[in-house]
């Protein structure tokens, strides 16, 4: 049976990661690589880079992705500030094995069918916020007037592979995710779903698990303290869940 | 050993090349017939479609077919083992080098997406230290085989067929460059099957 997996989140601007994150061992702190073969290296499941492409502004993102792809022994996402096919399919060749679309998305949905048609849709997350559970875009800023499960379903309809749920209520929070989004969105499409937003504990974990979800999104959590991630997983194991030693 | 990875434009190709690197492989990128014959070792990697990845193999398909007739190895990874076969759901043809279609999924969820545990179901050396092992899956499709090619299975929904080999074919369904350890383990024992012939 396919194992519940544990993703730790990386925020990257201008090619450097910019939430703290508090690696003592390593050199260099700031290197998103070095930063994801280290969480690699503590048994992270998957990894993903945020706003890799949001922050492009004359830097390019690629030796990014492309070191990324080349050291990594374990499958990352890219997402953040896709503007549209360019940029997905840039990211993709250059060795992400996922992209995680948001805005560009719900502006233009074919998207995800030219990407899917193209990569596979193993390739393409379809990522959404919600806030009360409507789709919002632009930073959590803008409601696009689309209930969170009826936007899933149609994205999933047009070629997303998976999804990317994120509660902005609970987001930073640490009062664990979203459940009743987390279980209406899971029910409601065939395709595995990774909670983000408000991981606090394990036992939130568990509670997105349970709620439907394949996989839970991880980010202060871990950055404070790296070795939190193999307790996590530990403890995981502890209530009965099946993930990756 | 030199490895050559055919060169058919997918997107996972330097994650291949880079992790047969680590293993200890010179790896190459090809799109030429006569290099992808006479290699010692071939990779045909590929995420997505058969159809895209038909497609895109062109020229090279002759060459993995004479590669076959000769007795010289050829690994697929994912969508390079479901090339192997005769025909897919989605409309491509494969190379028809092992017999059965390839099918969409009928699981609960899919893709079949993540870390799942390899069950071998018959000894190979490609597969050595590698039962009960987790791997890494990224999949919608799946091949069938209609002869006794299987090496290891997974189950999601049902079980799937994880890994197949027939004399100088290999292919594997998971993807030994993103499966940590395991997948370095792989590779290895690659390398040390295609030195064999």
């Amino acid at each position: 049976m396919v194992k519940k997996r544990v993703i730790p989140c990386l925020d990257v601007a201008g090619g450097r990661v910019v939430k703290g994150v508090r690696f003592q061992q390593l050199r260099d702190v700031g290197d998103p690589v070095e930063l994801a073969e280290r969480y690699s290296e503590l048994g992270a499941d998957e990894l993903v880079f945020l706003d890799v492409a949001a922050t492009v502004e004359g830097r390019s993102p690629l030796s990014l992705v492309e070191r990324a792809a080349e050291r990594l022994e374990i499958p990352f996402t890219v997402g953040g500030g896709i503007g549209g096919r360019d940029d997905a399919q840039t990211l993709l060749r250059a060795g992400a094995d996922k992209v995680a679309v948001n805005r560009a998305a719900v502006d233009t949905p074919e998207l995800l069918t030219e990407l899917a048609d193209e990569f596979g849709s193993q390739a393409v997350v379809c990522a959404i916020d919600a806030r009360g559970g409507e789709v919002v875009t632009h930073g959590g800023k803008r409601p696009r007037g689309l209930a969170a499960a009826a936007w899933a379903c149609e994205a999933v309809r047009r070629g997303a592979g998976e999804l990317l749920l994120t509660s902005i209520d609970a987001d930073g929070t640490r009062d664990g995710y979203d459940l009743e989004l987390t279980a209406a969105v899971a029910a409601a499409v065939g395709v595995p779903l990774i909670a983000s937003g408000g991981a606090g504990e394990a036992a939130h974990l568990a509670q997105a698990f349970r709620a439907g979800a394949a996989a839970a999104l991880v980010a202060s959590i871990v950055h404070e303290r790296p070795e939190r991630l193999p307790e996590l997983k530990q403890e995981l194991r502890e209530a009965g869940w099946s993930v990756r030693s | 050993m030199r490895v050559v990875l055919a060169d058919h434009g997918a997107g996972n190709v330097r994650s291949v090349a880079a992790a047969f690197g680590r293993a200890g492989a010179t790896v190459a990128l090809s799109t030429d017939p006569g290099e992808v014959t006479e290699a010692q070792l071939v990779v045909v990697a590929g995420v997505g479609h058969v159809r895209s990845a038909a497609r895109g193999l062109g020229a090279l398909a002759g060459a993995l077919r004479t590669r076959a007739e000769r007795d010289r190895p050829t690994l697929g990874i994912c969508v390079g083992l479901q090339l192997l076969f005769d025909e897919s759901e989605e409309g491509g043809s494969g190379l028809g080098l092992l017999r059965g279609p390839v099918r969409r999924l009928r699981a609960r969820l899919v893709p079949h997406m993540g870390w799942n545990d390899l069950g071998v179901v018959r000894a190979s050396p490609l597969l050595g230290g590698l039962d009960g092992a987790d791997v890494y899956f990224a999949h919608s499709y799946a091949a069938e085989p209609r002869d006794d090619v299987a090496t290891a299975l997974v189950e999601h929904g049902s079980p799937l067929v994880a890994a197949v080999e027939a004399g100088p074919l290999a292919g594997v369904q998971f993807h030994p460059e993103r499966s940590g350890a395991a997948g370095a383990r792989f590779l290895r024992n690659t390398l040390a099957w295609a030195g064999g012939w």
